[in-house]
């Protein structure tokens, strides 16, 4: 039977499988090698300079040389917690308003928010920061000084509603799909019991597609943490612990944004650049450990037909994960 | 059949439908049925796939409000109130329960599944719901499987399992009348057979309507059976006439196989 049309067939079955190996294992390898050169780089503060780790993230004190003879303090705290409070902030934000979206969306009024609302929020995802910046810039920071009688409008606040706006549709699109992932007989189980569209809603469709939602709030946390251009417009950009929602403040990703360009090559200055980069590398790895943890806990569904459906819900989770993962880095680098 | 208790039930029906039409958008799915239900009955309801009767089924909990282009004429009433005009659908669903196809259990505990109906009408006492569930389990004829098992998810429970859990979790609301619709066409035969031993129990205390395919699960457990056709109700009558003297011929080929 081995005749040449079938070898030419499977020779093209082996050239194509092959190929696609390959490019997956070009990505495989290019996330591995990114990471390895960031730990290389990154090491260099507390290997050529002798800072502790400690110090770098327990300590504000942030004076680095921009000269390989170092004696400078590396203290990276007042960008963590910069970091940690415009996210944290964007998240408190941002979550209300994506989860009752995406129940709107879903439960509410499913015709109008698919034609209409959903499209809508998608194209927010597409905005590029510099513009979300800008607005933010032109409209938001003048608006806090005024509204709250402040000295300048630039705050941990103004950068909290930036990113809030821009992690909006991730946690909303995400949220949205394990909403519409619970099935059908799961809804119908519960109307016929007597519940109401809210109890049922509440009650039952939340509750199932929970750890949906948390991956989808992980994943705009992750972006918000990623976000430098746009936060960096709005922050102030001093070098301080924030004290409250109106001080200006800086974070790790404007930090190394705003110095990267000045700095020395083999300087003090760029190695903790370096370090901050591989720490923010590092905190986007465990958001995707976390994704991990919470979607291994999704609750599997009565039908069978269903328990696919999310399999491929998580499959393409993970492949968004894996882009962001991607971008974020690009932008990084 | 047990012509003696026929009679006795005799009084008002539980179910009165006069005149019902429904259409799905421009599809006239029910045509003109009219019915009497009795109470403590298993009305069984045969009829090929597409004629209508999960339909009138889900009708009867206004199930099809739910579903977006139908629109419904004619009344129904339960103890004699029109459930459209007089009556809200969650208080209506509270007093007439359902059983689907698929056993849906929801992704909580068995516990919580069970608990589910008498927490959404506000109890919460630990003890009282305790007794709830234990009393529903029970009367399910499932207590002593899972009485060990309360707080493990229901979806780990097997089909037959999850199906009986889902008629506790019905009986838990104590409705007066429970709908099934084909309640054992994914289940195996023994499954199958322990549902049908306990809609025969449940019907000394409830009013039981049944969609089936099957024809002998019709004959088995009903005391009165409703043929269905192209929307058409054909025949309606106690069982044993249905399936020993049909009167019309369609209802004949029907249960003699000629179709369907």
């Amino acid at each position: 039977m081995d005749t040449g049309k079938e070898k030419s067939m499977f020779a093209r079955e082996y050239f194509w499988q092959g190929l696609m190996t390959l490019c997956g294992l070009f990505v495989i390898v290019l996330t591995i090698v990114i990471g390895a050169f960031l730990v290389y780089k990154g090491s260099a503060t507390f290997t050529t300079f002798h800072h502790s780790l400690l110090e770098f993230l327990g300590s504000g004190d942030w004076t680095p040389q921009d000269d390989a003879s170092g004696g400078g303090a590396v203290g990276a705290l007042i960008f963590i917690v910069g970091s940690l409070c415009t996210c944290g902030l964007a998240l408190l934000i941002s979550t209300p308003f994506s989860l009752g979206s995406a129940i709107f969306i879903t439960e509410i009024s499913p015709k109008f928010g698919e034609k209409f609302y959903r499209p809508v929020v998608e194209i927010f995802a597409g905005i590029p920061s510099v513009v979300y910046g800008w607005v933010g810039l032109t409209v938001l920071v003048p608006a806090i000084k005024n509204v709250f009688h402040r000295q300048v409008g630039h705050s941990v606040l103004a950068a909290g509603l930036v990113l809030a706006v821009m992690i909006f549709p991730t946690i909303t699109s995400v949220s949205a799909d394990a909403l519409r992932s619970v099935g059908k007989e799961t809804r119908m189980a519960a109307y016929g019991l007597g519940s109401t569209r809210w109890q049922t809603i509440y009650r039952i469709v939340i509750p199932a597609a929970g750890p949906g939602v948390i991956t989808g709030i992980i994943m705009g946390l992750a972006r918000a943490f990623g976000e430098a251009l746009a936060v960096a417009m709005v922050i102030g950009q001093t070098t301080a612990l924030p004290t409250s929602i109106f001080s200006t403040t800086k974070t790790l990703t404007t930090e190394v944004a705003a110095q990267m360009g000045n700095a020395m090559e083999g300087g003090e200055l760029k190695s903790a650049l370096w370090t901050m980069a591989l720490l923010l590398f590092l905190i986007s790895l465990l958001f995707i450990f976390l994704i991990h943890m919470v979607s291994a806990k999704q609750p599997e569904c009565s039908v069978r037909s269903e328990k696919k459906m999310l399999a491929k819900g998580a499959t393409r989770e993970k492949e968004r994960i894996a882009e962001e993962k991607i971008d974020a880095m690009g932008g990084k680098a | 059949m047990e012509e003696g208790k026929l009679i006795e039930n005799g009084g008002m029906p539980k179910f009165d439908i006069t005149d019902l039409n429904l259409h799905y958008g421009t599809f006239h799915a029910l045509k003109g049925i009219n019915m009497k239900i009795r109470k403590n009955e298993i009305t069984a309801f045969i009829g090929p796939s597409g004629c209508g009767k999960s339909t009138f089924l889900k009708t009867l909990n206004r199930m099809n409000d739910l579903v977006d282009n139908v629109k419904i004429e004619g009344g129904v009433k339960l103890d004699g109130k029109d459930i459209f005009k007089e009556m809200d659908a969650i208080t209506l669903r509270h007093r007439v329960g359902m059983v689907f196809q698929q056993p849906n259990p929801f992704p909580k505990s068995v516990y919580d599944n069970v608990a589910y109906g008498p927490r959404i009408f506000g109890i919460h006492r630990k003890a009282e719901l305790d007794e709830i569930v234990e009393r529903s389990l029970r009367q399910a004829a499932i207590w002593d499987e899972l009485k060990d098992r309360l707080n493990k998810s229901a979806l780990g429970l097997s089909g037959g399992q999850q199906q009986r859990l889902c008629m506790a979790r019905t009986l838990a609301v104590e409705p007066e009348v429970i709908l099934m619709d084909e309640p054992t066409s994914a289940l195996d035969p023994i499954s199958t057979s322990k549902i049908e031993d306990l809609a025969m129990e449940l019907k000394e205390k409830y009013t039981i309507v049944i969609v089936t395919h099957n024809m002998q699960q019709a004959a088995r457990i009903s005391d009165r059976t409703a043929f269905f056709l192209l929307g058409e109700m054909v025949e309606f009558n106690e069982t044993g006439k249905v399936f020993s003297m049909p009167k019309d011929k369609r209802t004949e080929d029907y249960i003699s196989g000629r179709f369907g």
